[in-house]
């Protein structure tokens, strides 16, 4: 695992501390180590990040603009070339530029609509846990009845209601339907803590509710969520494509990843290559960000070991 | 008592409303701590101990609760009358109190320089890095070495008896007038536990602290402790001065627990165990909770229970053999006949206690 004894000088010759020097660093610290030695992990966060850069520098490394449309006639659905790596599509727009643009929107909606989630999800299941009894019950069976909601029915719903979408609509909207089941992971693992021993001693040190609930409670929940974050970004990614590609996420002519996947398949037989890259790049950052998600859980949960 | 007392519980019942009963963990418990003094409580499992120092502090959660009509006097202040910002400002800073699984104790994802740090910024508006600065000087106090490097380190990069030391670290760095421990040696190894308790007794005698000791240990409480409270079915069933209590202990149940003690240098041909086990707080028997363990039990103990009977100065028993003390000596007259493991040696239990 990579474990090394760093810090022998500061216990040598006391016996009381022989076997306890080898981990090292906190538990953050640790976490990392194991997370860059795990390969398909590393692997993932390069993708990642490769994509992620791709999309934050659009502007500046995109061959041409998103929105032109260079030849409407003679530039129609030309298949890959020099000029054109990804081909274009049936409006002679370049799929590679507009896959990279797309991807800033792909990318942000689901990272701000996982964090949403993953925040309001967080406060909402620490609050039940920690209060436990009447109230508890009383805000668990109320996301019992959301979570049997369908969420992509909602999600259709809400948005054919909501005519004409913006980027901050579909990121609320995402958002505030995603946090149910982090709720349910938050109120579990709080109330594994909030009896715990360490608790009863903060408490009988004289910490207050608050202090007790943000300093000693929520760093035991941190990790499972955000495993279970990252987990969901790959997951956001997929439905907002999907939401996308029924016409009812973002709406044209701004790219995302899945309306380029819509825009190739009218023509889908004959220029395959608009939703085949628009496809890939979906299944390739998904890909990568499963890899992640299941080195960081494996990183994350060694974390409480003790290290001897 | 000649000291003035900085803790007097008096009638303190805490009971527990469950679905198999309301359980009354501690049942009508009193008793006083002198300033500088250290106070042990001692019995079995279940007998109430921690229930009572988790109630002084009013860290009983629900189901749990202190009953109207339970007094803890503290320094003049009526804790179960404080608000919760009140009895927080008493916690950690006047009475702080130390547990006994010092890895379960300590937050693992926090350095434990910052959880004794947390202690005083808590309680006095210190700086970040005066309460860091008073943390590393606690940890030299208690005799960690190199105390500025430990102060940076995790829980799990510690061992056992360190930890414990940090505990009471935390315990001690508001300076409070009482600590009480909760059994603090029991998860350590023996010699762990010498050390540990070397340390507690000297730092009273520095820092002029008053214990409250809980343990199940009497090599314990013959260690450290001044004065013996023993808890039997939440119920103080013994009160006395340690020589006095293991010289002379009266009430069945510290007998017992007296004979159950190993001891260095006697040889016994096994030691004595008390049959059965504690009841369930939820069923105390009727008469003297006591009475199904007692080898002395008789009619009496079941229609009437004990109160607290004067034995000596400061002495005082639960249990009917105060009145009728020529029923202890023909039992034991009878068990000699039957050969079995008599129970006359107690008189001589208190110089060899030490384990």
């Amino acid at each position: 695992m990579g474990r090394t004894a760093i810090d022998t000088a500061s216990t040598a010759g006391h016996p009381e501390a022989v076997a306890s020097s080898v981990a090292g660093a906190g538990p953050w610290r640790a976490a990392v180590r194991r997370l860059v030695h795990d390969r398909s992990a590393v692997a993932g966060l390069i993708v990642l990040a490769l994509i992620a850069a791709v999309a934050v520098a659009a502007p500046l490394v995109a061959p041409y603009d998103p929105l032109v449309q260079h030849d409407i006639v003679a530039l129609k659905n030309q298949a890959p070339s020099l000029a054109h790596p990804f081909g274009t599509d049936e409006f002679s727009r370049d799929v590679l530029t507009r896959l990279m643009y797309g991807g800033r929107v792909s990318l942000a909606v689901a990272f701000l609509s996982v964090l949403l989630a993953a925040t309001v999800g967080t406060a909402y299941g620490a609050i039940a846990g920690y209060l436990g009894g009447a109230a508890d019950t009383v805000l668990m069976r109320v996301v019992d009845a959301l979570l049997a909601i369908p969420r992509v029915l909602l999600l259709i719903a809400v948005a054919t209601l909501w005519n004409g979408l913006e980027i901050t609509g579909l990121v609320l909207l995402l958002g505030l339907t995603g946090w149910f089941g982090v709720s349910r992971l938050v109120r579990t693992l709080v109330i594994g803590s909030r009896d715990s021993e360490f608790v009863t001693a903060a408490r009988a040190l004289g910490a207050g509710d608050t202090r007790i609930l943000v300093q000693h409670i929520l760093p035991h929940v941190v990790s499972p969520v955000l495993v279970a974050a990252t987990l969901g970004v790959g997951n956001v990614i997929v439905i907002e494509a999907g939401l996308t590609f029924l016409g009812m996420g973002v709406q044209p002519p701004h790219a995302s990843w899945g309306s380029v996947f819509h825009d190739g398949m009218n023509a889908f037989a004959s220029s395959w290559w608009v939703s085949f890259f628009a496809g890939a790049a979906l299944v390739v950052t998904v890909l990568a960000v499963n890899l992640v998600a299941d080195g960081l859980r494996e990183a994350l949960n060694a974390r409480q070991l003790p290290a001897r | 008592m000649t000291l003035s007392p900085l803790l007097t519980v008096s009638d303190l019942r805490t009971y527990f409303y469950t679905s198999a009963g309301t359980a009354r963990a501690v049942d009508g418990v009193s008793f006083t701590v002198g300033a500088g003094e250290t106070l042990g409580i001692v019995g079995e499992s279940g007998c109430g101990k921690s229930v009572t120092a988790l109630s002084i502090l009013r860290l009983i959660q629900q189901p749990g609760r202190i009953e109207p009509g339970s007094r803890i006097v503290f320094e003049g202040q009526e804790l179960l009358q404080l608000d919760d910002a009140g009895i927080r400002r008493v916690r950690g800073n006047r009475i702080a109190m130390i547990f006994q699984e010092p890895m379960t104790a300590l937050n693992p994802v926090f350095t434990v320089g910052d959880q004794i740090a947390e202690v005083v910024r808590v309680h006095a508006s210190a700086s970040r890095r005066a309460a860091w600065d008073r943390a590393v000087e606690m940890l030299t106090v208690v005799g960690i070495p190199a105390p500025a490097d430990r102060a940076k380190q995790y829980p799990h990069q510690l061992s056992g008896g360190m930890r414990q030391r940090v505990l009471i670290a935390m315990a001690l760095v508001m300076n409070p007038a009482l600590v009480i421990a909760d059994e603090p040696t029991t998860a350590l190894d023996v010699t762990i536990q010498a050390q540990i308790l070397e340390l507690l007794g000297d730092l009273q005698r520095r820092l002029g602290t008053s214990i409250v000791m809980i343990t199940h240990d009497l090599g314990v409480i013959a260690e450290v402790a001044s004065r013996v409270l023993v808890m039997y079915g939440g119920e103080v069933v013994e009160e006395a001065r340690v020589e006095a209590l293991f010289a002379e202990p009266h009430h069945p149940y510290t007998e017992g627990l007296l004979h159950a003690m190993p001891r260095v240098g006697r040889r016994q041909e096994r030691l004595t165990v008390i049959p059965g086990t504690v009841p369930p707080p939820t069923a105390w028997p009727s008469g003297c909770r006591f009475r199904d363990r007692c080898p002395y039990a008789w009619d009496r103990c079941a229609r009437e229970h004990p109160p607290l009977y004067q034995i000596g100065a400061g002495h005082t028993s639960r249990c009917h053999l105060a009145e009728e003390p020529e029923r202890r000596i023909a039992h034991r007259a009878s068990s000699a006949e039957d050969g079995r493991v008599p129970s006359a040696t107690a008189g001589h239990a208190g110089e060899d206690a030490r384990v």
